[in-house]
């Protein structure tokens, strides 16, 4: 089957003040039909940048190239009034901080019921009922009456749930939830991620889920590509990734998540800071914080090869690596 | 909310009574009084005009009495520079003329301030911004004594449009040129507040939501942003109201207009202390009454504030 979404060459760029600095470089990939795919990196690895510019929603001084094929139609080629017929229709999208992402002066059901009447042409009573119904359906209690409330009268749990059933009221092909959970409690994440599981297969949804926190990515992704400086530098699926990582950086963030079965004092950090866009490191952008890097990461910069079982990395290290073990 | 509206007109009261207290007291400690001219006056005839206008009595007892007739008769008084007139008769005659060219100069600022603004601010950086922000500090450098003979001298002698003055029972023609000069001084600030308003909005989350929906552009901004981006210009237009309806001297005296502005103006000047009086309790009362709308407005711009 085709991929519901296709990215070539997705170039994202910032005019600074008398800069460019890219954000994104070049990234490639494929989302299939259903699957979730977990976009892992730090802050600055250009994960969140990458899909605002699919969306139509990078900042003023934004520039965005490549192509992003949502079947055989390019979102990047689309004038602001086209992408509006598939922003929150085919693609949908949640952010990281639900306490402002509704409009505060709207109440709920005027604010879910918009969306059906722009994209399903319903009549603004049908467009309350099924916002009601889909506010049920995200666990939202007593949806009726919730649906006269104003966002400051839920909780941060209860208002990403308003979140998520504005994004699927159009069952979309491809929802984008960019750090869904970040600001929830940690209660609330689980509960959130099991409420994104169960509705992204109800619907047939793709679901990208971009994250820094590994442990919501163990939970509900399929694939992970593990972005770092603007480029991704490892892609495969969960499983690969956790048990194989073939990346340094992927290890180092793996060996940085705090684990319930070790009782280390410290954490692991991966050492030195994230690279500056404007001034990313010459070679491989990742070699001043790498423990296996040698000459030739300095000079040149390694380029997305394919391995087995369809993954791919970014590194020129071969054979195994030994954490913590530096050379 | 009723409740609320309520409440705050029984709290009008006492507040009105000190706002009369506190006038009656400072307006009698200026020097002079009503009757005081360079011509002299024999003592007996100045006692005569006193017991005519209760000046005899006790400062307590005229505020008492003043009290009295404003509250269970609704009488202000007469006029102590105008034998034949009451106070009554000075606001019932200024008031509306002066309410009619306020009112008007306060929808056209309103409306040309708030426009100016959101597009400025959404075509922030645009030629249509620095149009926008040009033309208000320009609007707003030009104070309205300067504004008003230079509409004169522009629409009156050179193209001969509009009537330089006079009220004429209000005919259009009459009130354009003061709602002109009037206005110009304030949509300025409405503009420029709107735009910071409205940029910082259309930064915020929400907006971003909103956009990501596929709302087309007009309703983003109509929709979502306006009504929040509204909040710190309706709490700049209550008093901006009460200053435009209770009428400015300039226009009064440009525009020979005959509101209550100038009329204010000379009651203070000559000591007609209850012309001056009336005024205040007028102003008083439009003063708590905006205050009073803006803070319903700001209920229903801003639902988590509950009244």
């Amino acid at each position: 089957m085709a991929p519901v979404l296709t990215v070539k060459d997705l170039s994202v760029r910032f005019a600074l003040h008398d800069s460019v600095v890219t954000a994104v470089n070049n990234l490639n990939f494929t989302l299939e039909a259903g699957e979730t795919l977990a976009v892992v990196g730090e802050s600055g690895s250009g994960k969140s940048q990458a899909f605002l510019a699919l969306m139509g929603l990078l900042a003023k001084n934004g520039s965005v190239s490549g192509q992003a094929l949502l079947g055989d139609v390019d979102l990047l080629a689309l004038s602001k009034t086209e992408l509006n017929q598939y922003r929150g229709r085919d693609v949908a999208m949640i952010f990281q901080d639900p306490m402002t992402s509704l409009n505060p002066a709207l109440r709920l059901k005027q604010q879910l019921a918009e969306v059906l009447v722009l994209h399903k042409g319903q009549d603004q009573k049908q467009a309350e009922t099924s916002a009601i119904a889909m506010l049920e359906r995200v666990g939202i209690p007593e949806p009726a009456k919730r649906a006269n409330a104003y966002p400051h009268q839920l909780s941060g749990g209860m208002r990403q749930r308003v979140m998520i059933a504005m994004a699927l009221l159009c069952q979309p092909k491809i929802l984008i939830a960019d750090e869904p959970t970040t600001a929830l409690d940690v209660t609330v994440q689980a509960q959130m991620l099991d409420l994104f599981k169960t509705l992204t297969d109800d619907f047939g949804t793709s679901l990208v889920l971009i994250t820094h926190d590994l442990g919501v990515v163990a939970g509900v992704a399929d694939r992970m590509m593990v972005m770092y400086g603007g480029r991704p530098v490892e892609k495969g699926t969960v499983d690969d990734l956790f048990y194989d990582p073939r990346h340094p950086y992927t290890l180092g963030l793996l060996h940085s998540t705090p684990h319930i079965a070790k009782r280390a004092e410290r954490l692991d950090p991966i050492q030195g800071m994230p690279p500056s866009l404007e001034n990313l490191p010459k070679g491989c952008s990742f070699h001043p914080r790498c423990a296996f890097a040698f000459d030739r990461c300095l000079a040149e910069r390694p380029a997305l090869t394919a391995l087995d079982n369809g993954r791919e990395k970014a590194c020129f290290h071969e054979g195994p690596m030994r954490y913590g073990k530096v050379a | 909310m009723i409740q609320f509206i309520l409440k705050r007109l029984a709290v009008a009261i006492p507040t009105l009574l000190v706002l009369i207290v506190v006038s009656f007291f400072l307006m009698k400690m200026a020097p002079g009084n009503p009757f005081a001219g360079e011509k002299t006056v024999p003592q007996s005839v100045l006692d005569n005009i006193y017991a005519r206008y209760g000046l005899d009595k006790p400062e307590w007892q005229q505020l008492a009495e003043y009290i009295y007739n404003v509250v269970f008769r609704f009488d202000f008084g007469p006029s102590f520079q105008y034998r034949d007139r009451t106070v009554n008769d000075i606001i019932a005659q200024g008031f509306p003329v002066t309410f009619t060219y306020g009112a008007w100069a306060f929808v056209a600022a309103s409306v040309i301030g708030i426009a100016l603004g959101v597009v400025a601010a959404v075509r922030q950086n645009s030629w249509a911004d620095y149009l926008s922000v040009g033309f208000s500090i320009g609007a707003q450098v030009v104070p309205n004594f300067v504004m008003a003979p230079i509409l004169v001298l522009v629409f009156t002698l050179w193209l001969r449009w509009l009537p330089g003055g006079g009220w004429n029972g209000g005919h259009w023609s009459n009130v354009v040129l003061p709602v002109v000069a009037l206005a110009t001084s304030y949509f300025a600030n409405i503009a420029r507040i709107t735009r910071s308003s409205m940029l910082e909005v259309l930064g915020s989350n929400y907006i971003r939501t909103a956009r990501a929906k596929g709302l087309p552009g007009w309703k983003v901004i109509f929709g979502h942003a306006l009504r929040p981006a509204l909040l710190p210009v309706v709490s700049y237009l209550g008093p901006v109201f009460v200053g435009m309806v209770t009428g400015s001297v300039v226009i009064d005296l440009y525009f020979s207009t005959g509101g209550i502005g100038q009329a204010f103006v000379n009651s203070a000047l000559n000591r007609d202390y209850s012309t001056i009086l009336g005024i205040t309790i007028l102003l008083g009362a439009l003063t708590i009454t905006a205050n009073l709308v803006v803070d319903v407005l700001y209920a229903w711009i801003d639902p988590k504030i509950e009244l």
